[in-house]
């Protein structure tokens, strides 16, 4: 039986942790799709007209219909293409729990991170703490929600690993070059979490997928400054 | 297997109200337990010990929580009666994005117009309507949010309706004024069982909010 051919673009910006969710959702599952790199600062028309409500990066667009919205995405592509790795679980309690942390992670971790990024001396050194305690939740949640977690191949690759590797894939970036003295992701802290990430490391999928850090230094450096700028003329 | 499921909730929680519906929708019988939140149950502080939040639903002793989380949840769990998504993966994700619109912006929005005053409030004010009129313009003709049939969104977005009268109130300004259709909407919902049985009556929320301005020293 012939496939309908389906046009599938994907508009994202090579630094957003969003957009790599989506790049990585597509890729692991095989689906051939048009990638256009956005421009935040001058963004296309395209982009504008079909996500108006948030003109925001990542937009799928599938045969002209428009998804926005990363995790929206990610649920419509595990819908759509049903081929493996699924990304959520058979079992609806097991669905809930992955939603869970994925939640945990959007809201209460990526916020305390960028803090920790973005910020300097007295606000960041709460916002530090305050990581701290959060990548413990999680470390203790992945720990007891997932115990038998192993990563062999693409197959085991779901949401929760694609958020995983997409938020915290740079994380020795941040320590090693951005002269943050701790490290919220190690071996000795987080150790559940730190070897996960090591895992899907070994995928060529993965791999391929990778922010080189020669670039993402200087991008972090940069936006670094700026927000530190408006902060101070704030 | 005997289905056993407890909802830890709090009244005026529009949160809350999205799982009462859903269940109540699937014909799900459960056991309400109301929580004060300035003392917390051990059950809840067990059950959600991450966010140690309202509501949780408790189906044969496992937790699941966030109320989006729950109403897919039940959903997929009871799959036999009233579907709350649509089964088209598009209009699935339809319905997803205009949940998680709700969920981003709604509760921060609306909370500045009884929470605070003077320029603050205006601009939350302002906010406030022009994500009523954003959701209204989905909306458009249809009786639903997803056509036809009631579903996620309107799920999403009834429990805020409870809580109207107290932003008219305190902002002073008429939201049917600003969105009859919303209006319209809403009180097409009221009519549905599952949603008269699992919404307070407002003149309550809005002495609730009366209340949390005095504690909050808002007057």
């Amino acid at each position: 039986m012939e496939e309908k051919k389906s046009k599938v673009t994907l508009h994202g910006m090579w630094a957003s942790p969003y957009s790599k969710r989506v790049e990585i959702a597509l890729k692991i599952k095989g689906i051939p799709y048009e990638y256009v790199e956005e421009d935040l600062s001058n963004k296309t028309e395209t982009l504008v007209q079909l996500n108006p409500v948030h003109k925001k990066v990542p937009l799928l667009v599938h045969d002209g219909k428009p998804v926005a919205e990363s995790q929206v995405i990610l649920d419509y592509i595990d819908e759509t293409w049903k081929n493996s790795p699924r990304l959520l679980p058979e079992d609806s309690y097991e669905r809930a729990q992955v939603r869970f942390w994925v939640s945990y992670i959007n809201q209460q971790v990526t916020e305390v991170m960028g803090q920790v990024l973005f910020q300097e001396g007295e606000a960041q050194a709460k916002s530090i703490e305050e990581a701290k305690e959060r990548f413990k939740v999680l470390e203790d949640g992945l720990k007891k929600d997932f115990p038998n977690k192993t990563i062999r191949g693409n197959d085991d690759v779901g949401l929760l690993d694609i958020i995983i590797i997409a938020t915290f894939g740079s994380h020795k970036v941040y320590h090693e070059e951005l002269g943050l003295e701790i490290s919220l992701i190690n071996p000795v802290n987080t150790p559940t979490l730190y070897n996960w990430i090591e895992s899907l490391k070994e995928l060529t999928v993965i791999k391929e997928a990778e922010v080189p850090s020669d670039r993402l230094v200087p991008f972090l450096q940069m936006y670094r400054q700026m927000l530190l700028q408006q902060a101070a003329n704030a | 297997m005997a289905n056993e499921v407890i909802l830890l909730d709090f009244w005026p929680s529009m949160f809350g109200m999205r799982t009462r519906i859903a269940l109540r929708e699937k014909g799900v019988d459960f056991e309400y337990r109301e929580e004060n939140l300035r003392d917390k149950s051990p059950l809840l502080l067990q059950m959600n010990p991450v966010h140690k939040k309202i509501p949780v639903l408790i189906h044969n002793g496992k937790p699941v929580c966030e109320s989006s989380i729950q109403v897919q949840y039940i959903d997929e769990s009871w799959s036999h009666k009233n579907p709350i998504l649509p089964s088209d993966p598009y209009q699935r994700a339809q319905a997803r994005f205009w949940v998680d619109f709700i969920d981003k912006k709604m509760y921060e929005a609306q909370r500045k117009v009884w929470a605070s005053k003077g320029e603050e409030q205006e601009t939350g004010k302002k906010e406030f309507i022009e994500l009523l009129k954003i959701l209204e313009s989905e909306l458009g003709d249809k009786p639903y949010f997803g056509g036809d049939d009631f579903g996620y969104v309107d799920i999403g977005l009834i429990g805020f309706y409870t809580w109207f009268p107290g932003y008219e109130k305190y902002g002073n300004f008429s939201i049917e004024a600003e969105c009859p259709k919303l209006i319209a909407w809403a009180k097409r919902c009221m009519q549905r069982e599952s949603v008269a049985k699992s919404l307070p009556d407002s003149e309550k929320v809005t002495q609730f909010i009366a209340d949390l301005r005095k504690a909050f020293g808002v007057e």
